[in-house]
């Protein structure tokens, strides 16, 4: 069929303008894919401008201080001299997206190789439908368990009073478990075939193999999905607010309660109301959550661009 | 051409909720628009206090049980939300757990009150910490962080660990009012903000003390309801002003209620409600307050 058309001269395969149902297939199917970009495109930019609008909303009309946002660690806006320091959330989203990152990486890493190099068949064939299911999870039973079962367990371990950075850092690394895991299998299984021949070729063995040629090779697709699970993490608040504590001080150690952007936002978010600076203040923190994604995203982007497989 | 045609029918299914959603925008638009009353077609939306959800929710069935035609749809999301629906006037009733005066940004004087209940709040405490009453004093000092062991009050030799409700919510507010006089809480063990899960943390967690409506001090609760110097934290205690922590439970509509939401407020304060569904949601009935208080927190016999 394509040699058929591959020979046929260049006239021939031109739809002519005679050919009119064709042409309006043509021009139908152009449209209607257009039309879903343009949307998608529109409701990206109508909700930066939203959030952007309404985030900047308590610097310029309710005087809320930028440096102040950013620096101070005292957050209280329904005090009679309010508060507005966002560093605790700020921290604490970094803290347990960072530290859920460091136990999810070689998990999800180590999974990977696992199910493409040292038992593609059986290994695949557990793991690939484990990890299916923990995606399909919701994030509120996540958080039931961590409630349930974690908070009581590091309370009668490791002390304090099992609310703490340390149980959510627990129940996001499990949440971004196989974000991390599948695209890092991804990344494994699509290395080049001669890769891995030319490396058992010269006599090396198949940890050498894995760990100095194609762990380096596979290593800019490898960060992108560690990227993309702390993505996740940074933006989850629903199984954070059950285990973490939401306590505005800062912590300071990792058994300590804390609290992130997104659960302060979700607790507020109802008993304010809109247009007041105690509201608007919490889109300020959404605003931020935005840019962090941005962020995210614009790494993404670098990291696939040195992609070399 | 099969493909096409399903393309035809995503493209009709697309139609379809992009009008749809249109004609629910519409709609809503209308009704926000139409406070002339001629429009008081037996649908109302009520939005607000999730802690009124369940008690607005019930009585609803029930009026809706008795007018088949009258549709009511109670809505939780919080009393800021419902204060500043109702004032948009995207909703007919906003419920609130605080009065319109205490929030900001609500144009209090445009909206009537209506209290349909008052909820009694006390201290509550882990079974195991062995108090069952404590000083107004001691209570200050055990919220602000001035005391960190039970012991310092006789009780069990545990860390304090406080379970406090966010900044903006209503059930912290009169707390913080009535039980603290102003002092604001110390950071404590975790901030949480719904009841269920305040009695689940107080209930499992060592030394915890939190803040809970009477409706969670029940026989099976697994909580310790403090006494306040004293005077027990019971309906009756509320009623004749004995108790001090006790707040409004405010239905607010934009100027005077009209049609349906007029119809609905009275049938929440006949005595058919008042005396059987609320006492039952574990509410104390309006009507049978011998104190009133203000917007100031000023309380005076009625």
């Amino acid at each position: 069929m394509d040699n058929k058309t591959m020979t046929m001269a260049a006239s021939q395969r031109l739809l002519k303008k005679s050919n009119k149902s064709a042409l309006q297939k043509e021009k139908r199917g152009k449209y209607l894919v257009l039309a879903s970009a343009l949307l998608i495109i529109s409701a990206t930019i109508a909700i930066t401008i939203f959030l952007g609008s309404k985030g900047l909303q308590a610097f310029i009309s309710n005087g809320v201080s930028i440096y102040e946002f950013l620096t101070s660690t005292k957050w209280n806006p329904t005090a009679e001299n309010p508060l507005y320091g966002a560093v605790p959330f700020i921290l604490g989203s970094f803290a347990v997206t960072i530290l859920s990152a460091l136990i999810a990486a070689p998990l999800g890493i180590g999974g990977a190789i696992f199910m493409t190099e040292i038992a593609p068949s059986w290994g695949k064939k557990i793991l690939q439908p484990v990890i299916e299911l923990l995606v399909g999870i919701p994030s509120v039973v996540y958080g039931f368990i961590g409630l349930s079962v974690l908070v009581p367990f590091l309370r009668d371990t490791v002390g304090g009073q099992g609310f703490s950075l340390l149980a959510g850092m627990i129940v996001l690394s499990i949440m971004i478990l196989p974000t991390v895991t599948s695209i890092a299998t991804d990344a494994m299984s699509s290395l080049p075939k001669g890769l891995r021949e030319s490396s058992y070729a010269i006599g090396a063995t198949r940890w050498q193999t894995i760990w100095r040629v194609l762990i380096p090779a596979a290593m800019p697709t490898l960060l992108t999905a560690i990227v993309l699970g702390m993505a996740r993490a940074f933006g989850e608040a629903l199984a954070v607010q059950m285990v973490i504590g939401n306590v505005r001080s800062l912590p300071s150690a990792i058994t300590d309660p804390s609290a992130t952007l997104t659960t302060i936002i979700t607790l507020n978010m109802g008993h304010t109301t809109f247009g007041s600076v105690e509201n608007n203040v919490l889109w300020s923190l959404a605003l931020i959550l935005l840019v962090m994604s941005f962020i995210f995203i614009l790494l993404i982007r670098y990291l696939s661009s040195r992609r070399q497989f | 051409m099969k493909k096409m045609k399903s393309v035809y029918l995503l493209a009709v299914m697309a139609l379809i909720l992009v009008v749809a959603t249109a004609c629910g925008n519409n709609n809503k638009d209308n009704s926000a628009n139409g406070g002339g009353g001629k429009k008081a077609s037996g649908s109302i939306v009520v939005s607000g206090s999730s802690a009124m959800q369940p008690l607005v929710a019930a009585a609803a069935e029930q009026f809706k049980e008795k007018n088949p035609d009258a549709d009511i749809q109670v809505q939780a999301g919080g009393s800021g939300t419902g204060l500043s629906q109702v004032s948009e006037g995207a909703v007919k009733i906003g419920n609130s757990d605080v009065f319109a005066e205490e929030k900001e940004g609500i144009p209090a004087d445009k909206l009537k009150d209506h209290q349909i209940a008052v909820v009694g709040m006390s201290a509550a405490v882990n079974p195991e910490v062995g108090l069952k009453d404590i000083s107004k004093k001691d209570l200050i000092k055990v919220f602000t962080g001035e005391i960190k062991n039970w012991k310092e009050l006789g009780g069990k030799d545990q860390k304090i660990a406080l379970i406090n409700r966010p900044d903006s919510s209503g059930t912290r507010a009169t707390f913080v009012k009535y039980a603290l006089d102003g002092k604001e809480p110390v950071e404590g063990a975790a901030t949480e903000d719904s009841s269920n899960t305040v009695q689940k943390l107080i209930k499992e967690t060592p030394g915890a003390i939190g803040y809970l409506a009477f409706s969670y001090f029940t026989d099976k609760s697994g909580v310790t309801p403090l006494s306040i110097d004293g005077v027990k934290p019971t309906d009756e205690n509320v009623q004749k002003g004995k108790f001090p922590i006790w707040a409004y439970e405010h239905s607010y509509t934009k100027g005077e209620p009209k049609g349906l939401e007029k119809q609905f407020l009275d049938y929440m304060m006949s005595n058919d409600i008042q005396n059987n569904l609320v006492p039952e949601q574990g509410y104390i009935p309006a009507s049978k307050m011998e104190v009133k208080r203000d917007a100031e927190g000023k309380v005076t016999k009625k």
